[in-house]
Parts: C-alpha cells; sequence; structure tokens
C-alpha cells in the first residue's frame, strides 16, 4: 500500500525540482501505476497546478504537456490525423476509459515501463522530451537513461512526414500486451519500435537500407526478419522469449505492409 | 491537510491525510456506491466524474480532487433512471456489486455521445468490470433504452 507523508501541489517547475532533490520524494503523474506499489514518500509532489495538461499544435510541432492524460492522447483530432489514427490504436486498449483519464503522459514516458504502447508510438515519430534542468533530449536517449530527479515538463513531437502503423499482441483486450509494434516512415527514414519485449521499447533503424527501393512483400518480409533479430527478447508470464520475436516478425512485416499503401 | 470537495453538489470541507483516496473520502461522507473492487485500478467500481470525466475515485487522491467538482451514483439518481430500467429487464443487474460504477460511466458515454454504436458502447464500457452478466444484456439494455428515446423523439 503507497503511504504519503505530504502532499504539495507544486506552485511552480523550480519548486518542483527543488522538492524532487530529495531521495524519499516523488512526482505524481495518474497515480495509476504508483498507487500499487508499497512504497513510502515522505513529500507527494503534484505537476496538476502548473498547466501541463494541454496539447498545443503549430505548424511544425506537437507539444504535449506532461499531465495530458492518455485520453487526451486518443480524442485529440490532431494528433490523429498526423498519426492516421495511431496514436488512438496505441492507447485504446489501456485498460479503460476511466483509468486512460487519470494515467498521464508524463507517467507514461518518465517511467520508461517495459509494457507501454505510449513509448512504443511515440518511439517511431520524431519525438523528444523536455526536462526541467536538463532539456531537450530525443526520446530514443531517454529512455536508455537511468532515472534522475529531475522533472519530465513536455514531449515535442516535430511534424515531419510521416507514414505510420501500430500493432500490438495482446492475451485479451484491456490487458498488457505480450508485444507492441510500430513502424514509420519518417523523412526519408524507416524504423521500427518494439516495446513490451518485455523492457522498455526499443527503436530499431533500417540502416541497411533494406526498404530504401520501396515496399513490397520480399523487402517487408527482410526488413521484419531484421528487426526481430535486433530485438533483444526476454520472457515472462505472458510469453517466452521465442514467442515474442516470432510476434516481432510478424507485426513489423505486416506494419511495413500498411505504411506500404500510405506512401 | 484541509480540503474542499464539491460533492454532488455540496461543498464538503475536511481534514485528510496526504494519502486518502478520493474512494475513502467519498465513503466517509455517505456516498456507499463508491466502492472498492479490484486494488488494481482494474474493475470500474469506483468510478465517479470529476469535472464531467469518468475517473477511477481509487487512484485519485483526495488532495488532488479539492477544489474539483464530484458526481457519484448518489447525485446521478435522475439521470440514471431514464435507462436503469432497460437494464434490469434484460437482467443484466444480477448481482449488483458493479452496477454503480458501470452506470456512471454509461451516463458519461450518452453525455459524451448520445447515440452510440454498439462497437462504441463496448469500447466506453470496456473498463467496468462485471461478473455476473457477461456484458451482453448490459448491451442489450442500453441499446434497448437508446431505441425507445429515439423512437420517442421521431
Amino acid at each position: 500500500m503507497l503511504t504519503i507523508k505530504n502532499y504539495v501541489r507544486a506552485q511552480s517547475l523550480d519548486e518542483a525540482y527543488e522538492l524532487n532533490q530529495k531521495k524519499t520524494a516523488c512526482v505524481m503523474g495518474g497515480m495509476m501505476w504508483l498507487r500499487m506499489t508499497g512504497r513510502t514518500v515522505m513529500t507527494m509532489i503534484d505537476l496538476c497546478g502548473l498547466g501541463l495538461n494541454k496539447i498545443e499544435e503549430t505548424e511544425t510541432e506537437f507539444s504535449i504537456g506532461a499531465m495530458v492524460t492518455l485520453r487526451q492522447l486518443e480524442t485529440h483530432p490532431g494528433l490523429n490525423a498526423y498519426t492516421k489514427g495511431c496514436m488512438k490504436k496505441a492507447v485504446q486498449d489501456i485498460v479503460g476509459i476511466q483509468f486512460r483519464n487519470g494515467a498521464t503522459v508524463g507517467g507514461s514516458i518518465y517511467g520508461r515501463f517495459g509494457f507501454s504502447d505510449v513509448v512504443t508510438v511515440f518511439q517511431a515519430m520524431d519525438t523528444y522530451v523536455e526536462m526541467h534542468k536538463g532539456g531537450i533530449i530525443p526520446l530514443a536517449e531517454f529512455v536508455k537513461k537511468p532515472y534522475d530527479r529531475d522533472i519530465l515538463v513536455r514531449i515535442i513531437v516535430k511534424k515531419q512526414p510521416l507514414a505510420i502503423s501500430y500493432q500490438a499482441m495482446r492475451i485479451q483486450r484491456t490487458d498488457f500486451p505480450v508485444l507492441t509494434c510500430a513502424v514509420s516512415k519518417l523523412g526519408d527514414e524507416y524504423r521500427a519500435a518494439i516495446g513490451a519485449r518485455p523492457s522498455v521499447a526499443a527503436l530499431i533503424r533500417d540502416t541497411e537500407g533494406i526498404l530504401a527501393a520501396g515496399i513490397n512483400d520480399d523487402s517487408a518480409e527482410k526488413f521484419a526478419a531484421a528487426v526481430a533479430a535486433a530485438a533483444k527478447t526476454d520472457s515472462n508470464s505472458r510469453g517466452s522469449a521465442e514467442y515474442r520475436t516470432h510476434l516481432a516478425k510478424v507485426l513489423t512485416q505486416r506494419a511495413t505492409l500498411e505504411i506500404g499503401g500510405q506512401l | 491537510m484541509e480540503v474542499k470537495i464539491n460533492v454532488n453538489g455540496r461543498v464538503i470541507t475536511d481534514s485528510v491525510d496526504a494519502d486518502m483516496l478520493l474512494m475513502d473520502f467519498l465513503r466517509k461522507h455517505g456516498c456507499y456506491s463508491v466502492k472498492c473492487g479490484c486494488e488494481t485500478t482494474n474493475c470500474g467500481l469506483c468510478t465517479v466524474l470529476m469535472d464531467d470525466v469518468p475517473v477511477l475515485s481509487c487512484s485519485v487522491l483526495a488532495a488532488r480532487a479539492a477544489g474539483h467538482k464530484i458526481m457519484t451514483l448518489e447525485g446521478l439518481q435522475e439521470e440514471a433512471k431514464e435507462f436503469i430500467g432497460f437494464i434490469a429487464n434484460q437482467g443484466a443487474e444480477q448481482c449488483g456489486f458493479c452496477n454503480p460504477g458501470f452506470i456512471v460511466n454509461t451516463i458519461a458515454l450518452l453525455r459524451e455521445n448520445p447515440n452510440p454504436t454498439d462497437d462504441e458502447i463496448r469500447a466506453f464500457l470496456v473498463g467496468n468490470l462485471c461478473r455476473c452478466s457477461g456484458y451482453d444484456g448490459q448491451l442489450r439494455g442500453i441499446r434497448d433504452f437508446l431505441n425507445f428515446r429515439n423512437s420517442r423523439k421521431e
């Protein structure tokens, strides 16, 4: 059971950052996952009063506040137009509407959860995270960093030309995914993000140019095989490493052929 | 710490612990329709409307809810009366344990989308677990209500 000694609704990011420098402090997102931990938190820092619950769209980027809920991602017309509906597809099977009205994008990204559909779909785009002190860094770099005491402020998605497909395998709808997969053509670059391996989503780029000459059945199969070989998988109660590797190939191939139809 | 929360149109001021959940706050103040069914933020039994948005009150701190408007089934009975008979007619209320959360979320659905398709109903209510009904009866009940309501408009 989660125990909280003090609750502070931060008045500024500076205040939140200062409070968070103590190891016994914690920043809360939606508290969906945190609630199930048995930890004791001396100071729970709530960012809900800092206006970070908005998605702002400009000609060149989306700026997504850390406190934006997964339901906001799911229903945002601009994000879903840009991602060809993949944002909705990526989050729609995460528990239920009430859960997604609470869970925040900041919590999902900062947590770097292995099972995260959210990290997977954002990895397939030109995505950055803005940290209060650490500045703006690519998401692919952020997910490899160890946890620190900084505050995640917002997610930035640069609006590069994008073709994208999102696929996930679940044993049952609303359960954790067995494997997640997002394949995209971002500008001239093809990339695949494979998540729930079960570790956090890995970004695999088509550095060998397998799809450079175009997407067809043969090139899609070769790219899928390369992605499956590069994505390290492990076993847990939802599936074996071998099964996940097989799924990585099937889902990548399916997603690649789907974006082939968008080009 | 002291919080002020508008519960079903009445502002309640109370002293709460930092880790008190909204669900426990609501039950303390007489809203017994709000229940804990799972301890894993999964079942939807504790659904309430927070500023008209359905949330899991088991995962919201009372402290975070301060200054917000909370509606539980106790405050939504008139709206619920419109359709709960149709669900009961399908035998879909069964043991009744999950009904409050299910009904509150159905109200949220019908406010957001007054004429949902069957797939939209399923998608909106997927976070409300029921161990009795198998869900088809609930779906039929809502569909019957929508058909009845729409036929009255014609």
